[in-house]
């Protein structure tokens, strides 16, 4: 809001520079964006600034993904910029992939200039309704004097409670116009207030639950990630000593290679987490939304009776599938903090001594007996290079160090069983939407955040080609970006349904005229390899991820197993403990 | 089970279409939806009837609470409310029929606001379930044309709905 009586706010500016400025204020560090007519006072802008970089991608959805990894990598708000029409309509596909998985985002798209919005004006959508479903919120702004407020506004509800996605639309005429700059310093609304403080009431509830708990479980997903709590729920695991299980969106929350970490649960979930999802008696949610390639047919998950605890700072994620016995709404941090507390003052005789004890270890007896079955085990002596094995490798030359960004198909659930993540936000994946052609802007988005961090890209051969043009952006940008194709020559994915569902008609599934992947990373300019057998697959990934090719982006081609499968599977419709494992095949 | 629910919105452009997008996309039930600006021009208040489960009711609330233009959610059927909606119909008023229909019109307290030739238009409020009754005792072939405005809703005695 313009104030005459601020000194500071003196200085006409064009809306363009109100945008430039308004980022600077929110201390952007990145813009990802591709220009075009509605934005071209904003990019004018931008030519004499120099507080953000801006990475000019080949193609808008690139845009939206790559800032959206940068936002998973580093918690900030990621920011993308595009052009009306097709250039808002191409950045869809990302917002939508944000909104997904709770990411935030502050999309700025140009807009036809104010007079002729609904004339179907050269290059005229109506972002603001095209993106209404797949947004946390968005704007369109209608007065020069608003432009600041509204973005600054845009940033506090795209970060704050359940992170998302805020689109604002600004007509090209409201940035060619004068008005004093003035960032407001904070932001009141009426009609949003998210929680953050949980009731204390109910966490004492909680606690008493869980520490009477005979077969207890604790389940946490992206809201660990998102909420920064990954220390206050190693502290609260740790304190508990129960068994602990991620969903997809969840992984590096809690540390994989630790003891109590039962692997990821869900469709593609391990034997043991499964099985204690579905046997525990007292199940404590946390940051997690019960979806259904969680929890499987949900008549079968409800007909073993458990009590359910549920902490999640969105009141709409509580008892939407899943009925819950206490609900508790606030951050993460908070509430998990809370219960540290209380577990080191009010409720230390009975953490320390719990009057379950003997039924606790039993239950560990029966998970270690789960765990022994070993259910990720895969056929190492084959002469066709095992996917798994990839993935298995990768973790030990990255010394389970980097940044795995990935698209979507089996090779995802690969990663996410085989790459052991000990921290959070190192596993960059699209789980809510399945984006397929998010892996390789999602690597640009983090190797931009953290240029001397080791950042791979898990793909397959078809994913890759959804964003196959950003090998460009990588070049232009010296992104070392380290491509880890496991190309199966098929989209294995849906193979693999078609295998399991569909009689083996494999209809449209073979990836045929595949490109020569090395020819083209390296039409590129960058590195290719391509590699057929199993005992070339460490010397590729040491010399890929090596000194000498440090600065280089490897574009890695592994011709993998064409019939692999990911087991275990939780059919669709069927319940959590009726997963197919590898050996019944 | 039907509920009448009633928010308090920012009076912005748009802010109706999310709360008709939200219904549409999650595939709630909507009845009826009317909404009009409050002595308080920056809000509208809206009322919304609608069915579903428990469940459903409960996340429709959290849904609604959820939109960054809601600034209110009360969901009426939580306590004791009234409910008014208003109905204006067109009827034959020929021969019999014209007798006819100003007494069904008295019976129903309603009242004749426009008067031609051919016909009556009748000018009714009350529940939903009261202007169905009067539709269901008119003669089917006596009715020309009907317009009603959706149920608006308020609390009995001291509930509020206020900011
Ligand atoms: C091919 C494929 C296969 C898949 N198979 C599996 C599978 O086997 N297993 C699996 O788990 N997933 C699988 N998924 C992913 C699945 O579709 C979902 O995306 C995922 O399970 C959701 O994870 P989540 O429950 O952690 O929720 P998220 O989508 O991460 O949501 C986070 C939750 O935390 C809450 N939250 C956010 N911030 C905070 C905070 N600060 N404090 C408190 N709460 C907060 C949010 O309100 C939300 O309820 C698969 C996806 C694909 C594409
Ligand atoms: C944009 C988009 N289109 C279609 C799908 C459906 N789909 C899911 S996985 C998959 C195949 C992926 O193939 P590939 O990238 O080769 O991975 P693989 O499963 O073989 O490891 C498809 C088509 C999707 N998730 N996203
Ligand atoms: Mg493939």
């Amino acid at each position: 809001m313009e104030d005459p009586s601020n000194p500071t706010t003196g200085n006409q500016c064009t809306g363009a520079e109100i945008v430039i400025r308004c980022l600077q204020e929110e201390n952007v560090k990145f813009v990802f964006g591709y220009p075009g007519g509605a934005v071209l006072n904003i990019y004018d802008a931008i030519f004499n600034q120099t507080h953000f970089k801006h990475v000019l991608v080949r193609h808008e959805q690139a845009a939206v993904h790559a800032a959206d990894a940068y936002a998973r990598a580093t918690g900030e708000v990621g920011v993308a910029l595009v052009t009306s029409g097709p250039g808002a309509t191409n950045a869809v596909t990302g917002i939508a992939t944000a909104y997904m998985d709770s990411i935030p985002l502050v999309v700025l798209s140009g807009q036809v200039p104010a007079p002729s919005i609904g004339m179907d004006a050269f290059q005229e959508v109506d972002m603001v309704g095209i993106t209404r479903p797949c947004v946390k919120h968005n704007f369109l702004v209608k007065d020069i004097k608003d432009l600041a407020a509204t973005i600054k506004k845009a940033f506090y509800i795209a970060g704050t409670g359940r992170p998302g996605p805020v689109v604002v639309d600004i007509p090209k005429d409201i940035t060619a116009q004068f008005h004093a700059f003035s960032y407001p310093e904070t932001v009141e609304m009426r009609s949003y207030n998210p929680i953050l403080k949980g009731h204390s009431g109910q966490i004492k509830k909680a606690l008493r639950l869980m520490l009477d708990a005979k077969r207890p479980m604790l389940y946490t997903g992206g809201g660990i990630i998102l909420g920064d709590a990954s220390e206050q729920l190693v502290k609260l695991t740790r304190r508990l000593g129960f068994p602990i299980t991620n969903t997809l969106m969840g992984l590096g929350g809690y540390p994989a290679t630790d003891r109590q970490f039962v692997g990821m649960l869900g469709m593609h979930g391990t034997l043991e987490a499964n099985m204690a999802m579905q046997d525990c008696d007292v199940l404590i949610a946390i940051g997690a939304r019960f979806d259904d390639r969680v929890i499987g047919n949900p008549d079968h998950f409800f007909s073993k009776s458990r009590t359910i605890i549920h902490i999640d700072v969105d009141p709409s994620s509580i008892s939407k599938r899943v009925k819950v016995d206490v609900p508790i709404v606030g951050h993460v941090q908070s509430v998990l903090g809370e219960m540290n507390d209380l577990l080191d003052g009010e409720f230390k005789a009975a953490a320390d001594k719990k009057p379950e004890e003997a039924a606790i270890q039993a239950w560990w007896t029966q998970i270690e007996a789960w765990r022994s079955k070993k259910c990720l085990s895969y056929d190492r002596n084959s002469d066709i290079i095992k996917p798994q094995y990839v993935l298995e490798k990768l973790w030990e030359v990255t010394k389970g160090d980097a940044f795995i960004t990935s698209d979507v198909g089996q090779h995802q659930m690969w990663a996410a069983q085989y790459y052991k993540f000990d921290k959070p936000r190192r596993w960059i994946n699209s789980g809510g939407l399945g984006t397929m052609g998010v892996g390789l802007p999602y690597a640009m988005g983090v190797q931009l955040a953290y240029p001397d961090a080791q950042v791979a890209c898990v793909t397959g051969e078809a994913s890759i080609q959804m964003c196959i043009q950003e090998l460009s952006t990588c070049k232009q940008f010296h992104l070392p970006v380290k491509v880890v194709t496991l190309n199966n020559r098929y989209m294995g994915m849906v193979r693999q349904w078609q295998e399991f569902f569909y009689g083996n008609r494999y209809s449209e599934s073979y990836m045929d005229a595949l490109p020569d992947f090395v020819k083209l990373a390296e039409a590129y300019g960058h590195v290719g390899m391509r590699i057929e057998k199993p005992s070339d697959v460490e010397p590729a990934l040491k010399e890929a991820f090596g000194p000498k090719l440090k600065e280089r982006m490897v574009f890695m081609d592994f011709l993998t197993d064409q019939k692999e499968n990911v087991f275990p599977m939780v059919p669709n419709g069927k319940g959590l403990s009726e997963m197919i494992l590898a050996e019944e095949l | 089970m039907k509920h009448i629910i009633s928010l308090l919105m920012e009076n912005e452009a748009g802010a109706l279409s999310r709360v008709a997008g939200l219904f549409s996309a999650r595939a709630y039930n909507i009845e009826s939806l009317t909404v009009a600006p409050t002595e308080d021009p920056t809000l509208s208040r809206m009322t919304i009837v609608t069915s579903g489960s428990d469940e459903v009711i409960e996340q429709i609330i959290k849904q609604l609470n959820k939109l960054v233009d809601v600034v209110k959610v009360l969901d009426l059927n939580d306590g004791r409310y009234i409910e008014r909606e208003l109905m204006l119909v067109k009827v034959k008023a020929t021969g019999p029929f014209r007798e006819e229909m100003k007494r069904m019109c008295d019976i129903f307290r309603g009242r004749i606001i426009d008067v031609a030739d051919g016909s009556y238009t009748i000018e009714l409020t009350g529940t939903g379930s009261k202007l169905d009754a009067f539709l269901e005792a008119l003669d089917k072939t006596a009715i020309l044309e009907t317009v009603r405005t959706g149920a608006s809703g308020i609390g009995r005695g001291d509930r509020i709905l206020k900011i």
